[in-house]
């Protein structure tokens, strides 16, 4: 095993630099739009996957963060006139801000109970922005301008969008990466193994919960603040409930605790979703039902989590 | 200094109604390998979860060092120097035997918040590391992932973790159990080695092992204490022996 574990630790550096290549590329293959999409549910999985698969931490109310963020960056340059950069920085601080709150009421309670507490905090989050007139309401946040970043560079134009999307993203993902991979993370992991140990070892369990949860409410918060910019638009869908199942599904079905798992989680949900909504309509909730039911009771390490295996398996024989 | 680096007065502990740990005054002598022994479901668990802060006290107070902790939390308690193992064996069982000692080691860097900086700064703590598995004979395992360690490997991990936060006082909760001979003797020994220069509280079934490496015994039945003294003294008392009685544990552990 620890031959294997190294032996994927060595493949890293080549594959996150094949991919980081195929990100520079990608927008001349696809349309831009699509992966830009892909790239921040991409980046809302992995950092909800920071919380679930390194910190064991099930919160079932991440669209709060992805949708708070996205209405203060909407806001900010809609309405104040700031540049999209600033935009998505406060977008980002306000979801770490509203993670902190979220985090103080739930990390004390565990299981099932932090999941509900995480829950009911984001339904009151959705309440506030169907109700308050600045947000909209029904309408969502319209005619949300991409503007100029660092007020030079248009950013009307879908390629240039596209670097900062992607620019995004590879900051968040590199975000996570060393978070895991740094002194925090093994405290992290070593409370996820056996926390009465950790305690016993005098760390403070709930404060290195805490700042997870801040941090994968920001990265989320970052994504959706960025979003916003894309679409040119806020809506109440990010702020459903909805959406913090579809994060689950998504980090699941990648694969959960892998690095790229969530990535590819949501890539593939974001596919199905563009290519299935006009075929069949409303049934796209039904097929993603399925896909969870199959992912579960099949695929439990998710596509990623399988491939591993199988690579794993097959060095060994 | 006091001449106590633990003291209780009337700790007790109710669970709904049922009375685990009851009225005990505890005192143990700065330096000192304690032995707290008693028959199952006695409450020596119970008392060490008590004095770890890992249960809250029905009742009584706790005093470490000079100073009352009875309303600590049990993180705060631990980085106070009173630092506990578990009943069960308690390792951090997809880490590295390394990992679980560096778990240990990390603290004093001050950099267990520090989640922009690489893991490889903790590598400076590798030597120490080493050092600790050497003294419990585990250095050719370093790189095995614990879980794959047989059962007296991994309590010897434990005590190496524990080791690796230089604690005044440490609480051993059956250190022994489940062991073959060959490992208790070295456990045994492991053990008077790093008394030297603390204070060892331990729970303990195996009574050869408690007359041969503790100086103190504090007998608890039904969550009181019955009986203390040394060795000689407990293993005389007629109420200690009654409480032992259908076990010949007492007997055997003389010769
Ligand atoms: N959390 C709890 N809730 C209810 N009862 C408990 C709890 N913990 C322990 N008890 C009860 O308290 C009593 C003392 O248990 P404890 O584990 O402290 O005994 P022990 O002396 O450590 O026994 P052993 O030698 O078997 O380890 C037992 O009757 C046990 O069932
Ligand atoms: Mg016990």
């Amino acid at each position: 095993m620890t031959n294997n574990d190294s032996m994927f630790a060595r493949a890293m550096p080549a594959l996150m630099t094949g991919l980081f290549v195929l990100g520079l590329v990608a927008p001349f293959m696809m349309y831009p739009t699509f992966l830009m999409k892909m790239l921040c549910f991409g980046l809302f999985a992995c950092a909800f996957n920071l919380l679930l698969g390194f910190a064991g931490l099930l919160s079932f109310g991440h669209a709060a963060f992805l949708g708070s963020a996205g209405y203060i960056c909407g806001m900010l340059v809609r309405d104040l006139g700031v540049t999209p950069e600033l935009g998505i920085l406060g977008g980002t601080l306000a979801a770490g801000a509203l993670g902190w709150v979220f985090g103080v009421l739930a990390i004390r309670r565990t299981g099932i109970y932090f999941a509900m507490i995480t829950l009911a905090l984001s339904q009151m989050v959705y309440f506030i922005v169907l109700q308050w007139k600045a947000t909209g309401g029904e309408d969502g946040l319209q005619g949300v301008p991409r503007g100029h970043l660092f007020g030079v560079i248009d950013l009307s134009n879908n390629l240039a969008m596209y670097y900062l999307v992607f620019a995004v993203f590879c900051i968040g993902f590199f975000i996570i990466h060393r978070a895991i991979h740094s002194p925090f993370g093994e405290i992290l992991k070593a409370i996820r193994e056996n926390e009465p140990r950790a305690v016993s070892l005098g760390y403070d369990v709930a404060k290195f919960k805490l700042l997870a949860f801040v941090i994968s409410a920001s990265l989320a918060g970052m994504a959706g603040a960025t979003k916003t910019l894309v679409f040119q638009l806020a809506s109440l869908t990010d702020v459903h409930w909805h959406m913090s199942g579809e994060v689950v599904l998504m980090t699941l079905l990648g694969g959960l605790g892998t690095i790229f798992g969530p990535l590819v989680g949501a890539s593939v949900i974001v596919a199905l979703q563009s290519e299935l909504a006009d075929k069949v309509g409303s049934w796209v909730t039904v097929i993603m039902g399925v896909i969870f039911v199959l992912c579960v009771l099949l695929f439990r390490r998710g596509i990623v989590g399988e491939l591993q295996a199988l690579i794993r398996r097959s060095g060994v024989n | 200094m006091s001449e106590f680096i633990l003291e209780t007065t009337g700790l007790t502990k109710e669970f709904k109604g049922f009375v685990a740990v009851s009225n005990v005054d505890l005192k143990v002598r700065r330096g000192d390998i304690h032995a707290l022994i008693g028959p199952n479901g006695a409450g020596k668990t119970t008392v060490f979860n008590l004095l770890t802060k890992f249960l809250p006290p029905t009742s009584g107070r706790i005093m470490f060092d000079g100073q009352d902790i009875t309303h600590e939390a049990p993180a705060a308690t631990a980085r106070r120097g009173l630092v506990r193992s578990f009943q069960i064996s308690a390792t951090f069982p997809h880490l590295t035997v390394m990992e679980n000692v560096r778990i240990g080691l990390q603290r004093k860097l001050g950099t267990a918040f520090h989640f922009w900086r690489s893991k490889k700064s903790l590598d400076m703590l590798n030597g120490e590391a080493m050092a600790l598995l050497d003294a419990v004979d585990l250095t050719q395992f370093a790189d095995t992932v614990t879980a794959e360690m047989p059962y007296g490997r991994k309590r010897a991990l434990e005590i190496a973790t524990t080791l690796a936060l230089d604690p005044p006082m440490m609480l051993l909760d059956e250190p022994t159990q489940g062991m073959g001979n060959e490992d208790i003797g070295r456990v045994v020994e492991l053990i008077r080695k790093v008394s030297a220069q603390r204070t060892i509280l331990m729970v303990e079934h195996n009574l050869s092992v408690v007359a041969h490496l503790c100086n103190r015994i504090t007998v608890l039945t039904r969550g009181s204490v019955l009986a203390e003294g040394s060795y000689a003294e407990v293993s005389k008392n007629p109420k200690v022996l009654e409480a032992y009685v259908g076990s010949d544990d007492m007997n055997d552990a003389h010769h």
